[in-house]
C-alpha cells in the first residue's frame, strides 16, 4: 500500500524519541534494589602459570560479599564457552577445540584472561578490595604475532596444538592456479596485514545479574546482540540448567558491531554469583577494561598473487594467508577465516584460484567477528591486487575490473569457494559511480593539489558482502483494541528495526504506523530468536515478517467471511481491507482483529485473537556490493592523509527505508576507513602486552577525520528473500578501507611508492615516502 | 562529606558527595539522570557533556563540588514538555542517531557550538565535535543535522 509509512519511505524513526530526550535505557541506567557491584581481576601476563591466588585480605576488606575465583567455578563444576562453529561441522578439516573458562584456572594464555571476581556493596569497594588479591604468577614465553606462532619452536599456547594451529583451510585448485601464474604476462603481488582492531561500541558491555529464590529463576540484563544466544550458553552451557530458568533481557544497546553477537565471562559470572548472594550483581566495565576485556577483530596476514594476461584479464588469484584466532577458538571466531576464503572471490570471474589459511592460536585476546567479519578481508584483498595488476599491465583500474567483472546475465553465479551469487550489475554501480565523483576531471583535481604541494591520490574498489544467515521467526499479535504487536527474533541495536518492521506491517497490513508496537530483546517475552548480526535482520527477519503477515491475513479470513457473511473462498485482502470480490462490501484488517477478541460468537476453530507466526530459513544469502571512489590529498612533509571526497554506490536489493539504510552506509564506512587510517590494536610482540589500550592510544575515527559522503543507489532485488532485500549493515566497512588504502598508493604512485600498511598513519606514510625517495 | 546544592533542569536539588564524586556521578546515580552517559575514562568521548552555566561541559571532568551553585542542564531538561529542542528536532528529522548512546552528548554540545558561534561552516561543525564520538553514524547526518539546526536556531 502506497502510504508515507510504507516499504521504501524515509519514515524517520519512531525510537529516537527516547534517546533524544536522554531516556534510553543501557545497561548501566539500570539500577536494581539491593544490587551489589563486581569488578574483574584479570591476568596482567599474556602467558602465565598461577601459582597461588590469597583471597584473604580482600575477602575481609569494607563492603566485600563475595570474591570468586577459578576454584570455585571448578568446585560449582561451571562450564565454559565453546565454538558456535567450527570448519569440521560444514565438511571442513578438523580443528583444535578450546574452552574459555568464565574464570581461569592454573594457566592465564592472554592478558585479560578473567582470574577472580570481587563483588562488594559499592564498586569503589570492589575496586579497592581487587587492588588486595595476591596472586603469584610464574610468566611463560608468550607468543604475539600469527608469523612467529607458526615458527618451529614457538610458545605452544595449547599443549597439543602442534605449531599453534587451529584449524587449515584451502580452497581451489593448486596445480591449475600455479601453472596460470608460472606463464602469465604480469603477476600482480601484495603483501597485506589486515590489521587487529577493536569493536569500541560507545556502550562498554556490561551485565547485571539477578536471583529469584521464590521462583529459583534468575534474571540477566546484559547490552547484547542475541539474547536466546546468551542464555543458551550462560544457562546451557556453563551453569548447566535449564534454559528457561535464566531469563535475558536487553533494553537498549549501544552499538554491537559483531562483539555483543558473543557471549563472555562476565554474562555468567554476574548471574552465577547473583545465585550465591541472593543479590543482583551489576558490572559495568570502564572503557579501559573494556578494551582489555573485550574480544578484538580481524589480524589476518598474507601474501596475495594475481595473474592477468596483457588485456587484462584475471587468469588466476591465490594468497596464503594467517589468522590469528588469539588464545581461544570462541563462538563465531572460526567463521572470521571461514568467510574470508569463502567471499574471496570478489566480483570478477577468475579462471583458477587458490586461497588458504591457517588460523593459529597466539597470546593474546581471542579475535571474534567485527563489522564485516571475514568479507572485509576477502575484499580488501582482492581489491588491492586489481589495482596492482591495473597499475602493472598500465590500465585504468576502473577499466580493468570491468573486463573482469561477472555479467547480470550470469547469475545464480557459483564462486570456486562455492558461494552463490544471487544477482548484481557491477558495470552498471560502477559506473554510476563514476559519473557520481566525476572520476574524469580527476587528473584536473590532481593538477590543482600539485599547486599546493599536496599528492592527490583517486582510490576505487567493488566490495562484495554476504548477508541473511540462518532461520528466525517473528510474530504478529493483534489485541483487543485493534492494536499491532511485532515479536521480533531478531535484535535492533541502533539499526532502527522498530521503524523499518513497523512499516513492513503497516504495508502488508494495512494498520496505521502508530498502531504498531515492536517487542524484542526479552527471552521471557519473545520465545525465540537469534538476534542481529552479520547483516540478517531484513533478509531473515523481514522475510520471516512477511510470512507472519501473511498468516495473519489468512487467519483473519474466517472472521472477516463471518462478518461480512461471505465465503472465504469470495474474499480478497488489498490494501488493509478484506473485500467481498466484485461487491463494495469491505472491512478493515483492525476492524476484524477487534471482532477475533469478541467474548462469544466466533467457534472454537477460529481461535480466540488475532495473530501469526512467521518462519524464514535462508537457502540461499543474499550478497549486497557497491563501488567506491575516494579521493585523497596528502601533505608530502608530514605523512598527513585527508580524504577529501567519497562516494559510494551500493546495490542492497530493494530498500525498505533509505534515510535509515543511508546512515548503515555512511557509520560502515567511517568504520573502514578508520581501520585504513586511524585504529590499530597493538600488543608488544614479545610481552603480550596492550600498547593502544585507552582512546588515547587508540584511534577513534572522528567527525574531522572524514568528510560528507555522496551516496547512490543501484537496486538489484535479490531473488534469495521474498522481499528483495540485501543486508546493508557492512558494505560500507568491507569497501571503505580498500578504496583508502588504494587512493594512497595511487597518490604516491609517482614516489615511488607501491604498498601501504594498514593503517596508513602520517608516520607510516612519511616514513614510506622516504624510504622510496 | 561535602554537602552541595545546584539547579538541575530548573529545579534544586541538593546532596552529600564524597569529593571524588564527579558531576556524572552525581546527576547519574544521585539525581537518577541517565541520560548523561559514561563512554571513557579518558574525558575523550563526550557521551557525558552536560550544560554547566550555559557552556557545553564533559561532566566527566568535573568534580561535582566544583559545581556547587551552579546552573546546570542535561539532556532531560532540553525539551519543553513534548516540544522537542530544535537540535534535537533536527537530530530525529536527519537521521543523526542510531545506537543513541553518544546522541545526549552530541547534542548538548552541538547547541554549544551553535551558541559560540551560530554562523558555522561544515569544517568548523567537524571541528567543534572533535571531543565527541560517536561510532555508529559516521557523523554524515549529525553534521547535517546541527548545520539545519543552527539555521533554525538562528531564525
Ligand atoms: S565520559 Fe566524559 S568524555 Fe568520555
Ligand atoms: S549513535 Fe551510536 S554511538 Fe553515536
Amino acid at each position: 500500500m502506497a502510504s508515507q509509512f510504507g516499504i521504501g519511505q524515509p519514515v524517520r524513526r519512531s525510537e529516537d524519541k527516547r534517546f533524544l530526550t536522554g531516556r534510553g535505557t543501557y545497561v548501566d541506567d539500570i539500577n536494581l534494589p539491593r544490587q551489589t557491584h563486581a569488578v574483574v581481576v584479570y591476568s596482567p601476563h599474556a602467558h602465565a602459570d598461577i601459582k597461588s591466588i590469597d583471597t584473604s585480605a580482600a575477602k575481609s576488606a569494607p563492603g566485600v560479599l563475595l570474591v570468586l575465583t577459578g576454584e570455585d567455578a571448578q568446585a560449582d563444576g561451571l562450564g565454559g564457552y565453546g565454538q558456535a562453529l567450527m570448519p569440521e561441522d560444514v565438511g571442513g578439516p578438523p580443528g583444535f577445540r578450546t574452552t574459555r573458562p568464565v574464570l581461569a584456572t592454573g594457566r592465564v594464555r592472554h592478558v585479560g584472561e578473567r582470574v577472580a571476581l570481587v563483588i562488594a556493596e559499592t564498586e569503589e569497594q570492589a575496586r579497592d578490595a581487587a587492588e588486595l588479591i595476591e596472586i603469584d604468577y610464574a610468566p611463560l614465553p608468550a607468543t604475539v604475532l600469527a608469523e612467529d606462532a607458526v615458527k618451529d619452536g614457538a610458545p605452544l599456547v595449547w599443549d597439543g596444538a602442534e605449531n599453534n594451529l587451529c584449524f587449515p583451510l584451502m580452497m581451489g585448485d593448486a596445480d591449475a592456479t600455479e601453472k596460470a601464474i608460472a606463464s602469465a604476462h604480469y603477476v600482480a603481488k601484495v603483501h597485506i596485514y589486515n590489521n587487529r582492531l577493536t569493536t569500541n561500541p560507545m556502550e562498554m558491555r556490561g551485565t547485571i545479574g539477578d536471583y529469584n529464590r521464590a521462583m529459583d529463576e534468575y534474571t540477566l540484563y546484559t547490552s547484547t546482540q542475541n539474547p536466546h544466544g546468551v542464555r543458551a550458553e550462560v544457562a546451557g552451557h556453563i551453569l548447566h540448567m535449564h534454559e528457561t530458568k535464566l531469563r535475558v533481557i536487553a533494553r537498549d544497546v549501544g552499538g554491537g558491531f559483531g562483539l555483543k553477537g558473543g557471549v563472555f565471562p562476565e554474562d555468567a559470572l554476574v548471574v552465577w554469583a547473583a545465585g550465591k548472594l541472593e543479590r543482583p550483581v551489576k558490572w559495568v566495565p570502564s572503557r579501559s577494561e573494556a578494551m582489555i576485556l573485550d574480544d578484538d577483530g580481524r589480524d589476518q596476514t598474507l601474501d596475495a598473487e594475481m595473474a592477468v594476461d596483457k588485456d587484462g584479464k584475471i587468469l588466476a588469484m591465490r594468497w596464503i594467508a594467517l589468522n590469528n584466532l588469539g588464545a581461544y577458538v570462541v563462538g563465531p571466531g572460526a567463521v572470521v577465516p571461514m568467510f574470508a576464503l569463502g567471499m574471496s572471490q570478489g566480483v570478477y570471474k577468475i579462471p583458477t584460484m587458490l586461497v588458504a589459511t591457517k588460523a593459529v592460536f597466539t597470546n593474546t585476546p581471542p579475535t571474534t567477528p567485527y563489522r564485516g567479519a571475514g568479507r572485509p578481508e576477502a575484499t580488501y584483498t582482492i581489491e588491492r591486487l586489481m589495482d596492482a595488476a591495473a597499475r602493472g599491465i598500465g590500465m585504468d583500474p576502473a577499466e580493468i575490473r570491468k573486463r573482469n567483472f561477472i555479467q547480470p546475465s550470469e547469475f545464480p553465479f557459483e564462486t570456486h569457494t562455492h558461494q552463490i551469487y544471487d544477482s548484481g550489475d557491477y558495470a552498471t554501480a560502477l559506473d554510476k559511480c563514476l559519473e557520481l565523483s566525476d572520476y574524469k576531471n580527476f587528473a584536473k583535481r590532481r593538477a590543482e593539489s600539485e599547486k599546493a604541494g599536496k599528492k592527490r591520490g583517486l582510490g576505487l574498489s567493488y566490495y562484495i558482502d554476504n548477508t541473511g544467515i540462518f532461520n528466525d521467526r517473528m510474530e504478529l499479535r493483534f489485541d483487543p483494541s485493534g492494536s499491532l504487536t511485532i515479536v521480533a527474533g531478531t535484535f535492533s541495536h541502533g539499526q532502527g528495526h522498530e521503524t523499518t518492521y513497523k512499516q513492513i506491517a503497516s504495508d502488508l497490513l494495512g494498520v496505521p504506523f502508530e498502531d504498531i508496537k515492536l517487542v524484542q530483546g526479552d527471552t521471557a517475552a519473545v520465545s525465540f530468536g537469534r538476534g542481529t548480526y552479520a547483516s540478517r535482520s531484513a533478509h531473515v527477519g523481514g522475510s520471516a515478517l512477511k510470512a507472519a503477515a501473511e498468516a495473519v491475513i489468512e487467519s483473519g479470513k474466517k472472521f472477516a467471511g463471518m462478518m461480512l457473511e461471505a465465503g472465504e473462498s469470495d474474499l480478497e485482502f488489498v490494501d488493509g481491507l478484506y473485500k467481498v470480490t466484485g461487491t463494495d462490501k469491505a472491512i478493515p484488517m483492525t476492524e476484524v482483529a477487534k471482532f477475533a477478541y469478541i467474548p462469544a460468537g466466533p467457534p472454537s476453530e477460529l481461535g480466540t485473537g488475532l495473530e501469526g507466526v512467521g518462519n524464514f530459513a535462508t537457502t540461499m544469502s543474499s550478497f549486497p556490493n557497491g563501488a567506491h571512489v575516494c579521493e585523497v590529498e596528502i601533505d608530502p612533509d608530514t605523512g598527513k592523509v585527508v580524504i577529501d571526497r567519497f562516494f559510494a554506490v551500493d546495490d542492497m536489493g530493494n530498500i525498505i527505508n533509505p534515510l535509515l539504510v543511508a546512515g548503515q552506509i555512511h557509520g560502515g564506512i567511517v568504520q573502514g576507513v578508520g581501520q585504513a587510517l586511524l585504529e590499530d590494536m597493538v600488543y608488544d610482540r614479545e610481552s603480550g602486552q596492550l600498547l593502544s589500550g585507552s582512546f588515547l592510544d587508540y584511534a577513534m575515527p572522528r567527525a574531522d577525520d572524514v568528510p560528507s559522503f555522496q551516496i547512490g543507489m543501484s537496486e538489484v532485488p535479490s531473488p534469495s528473500n521474498p522481499l528483495g532485500v540485501k543486508g546493508a549493515g557492512e558494505g560500507g566497512t568491507v569497501g571503505a578501507t580498500p578504496t583508502v588504502i588504494n587512493a594512497i598508493v595511487d597518490a604516491l604512485e609517482s614516489a615511488g611508492v607501491t604498498n601501504m600498511e594498514l593503517p596508513a598513519t602520517p608516520e607510516r606514510v612519511w616514513r614510506a615516502l622516504s624510504k622510496a625517495a | 562529606m561535602p554537602q552541595i546544592r545546584m539547579t538541575v533542569n530548573g529545579k534544586e536539588v541538593s546532596g552529600e558527595v564524597e569529593g571524588r564524586t564527579l558531576l556524572v556521578q552525581f546527576l547519574r546515580d544521585h539525581l537518577g539522570l541517565t541520560g548523561t552517559h559514561v563512554g571513557c575514562d579518558t574525558t575523550q568521548c563526550g557521551a557525558c557533556t552536560v550544560h554547566v552555566n550555559g557552556r557545553a561541559m564533559k561532566s566527566c571532568t568535573l568534580l561535582a563540588a566544583h559545581a556547587d551553585g551552579a546552573d546546570v542542564t542535561t539532556i532531560e531538561g532540553l525539551a519543553d514538555g513534548d516540544t522537542l529542542h530544535p537540535m534535537q528536532e533536527a537530530f530525529r528529522e536527519h537521521h543523526a542517531l542510531q545506537c543513541g548512546f553518544c546522541t545526549p552528548g552530541m547534542v548538548m554540545s552541538a547547541i554549544g557550538l551553535v551558541k559560540d558561534n551560530p554562523k558555522m561552516s561544515e569544517k568548523d561543525v567537524r571541528h567543534g565535535l572533535e571531543g565527541n564520538i560517536c561510532r555508529c553514524t559516521g557523523y554524515h547526518n549529525i553534521v547535517e543535522a546541527i548545520l539545519d539546526a543552527q539555521t533554525k536556531m538562528g531564525a
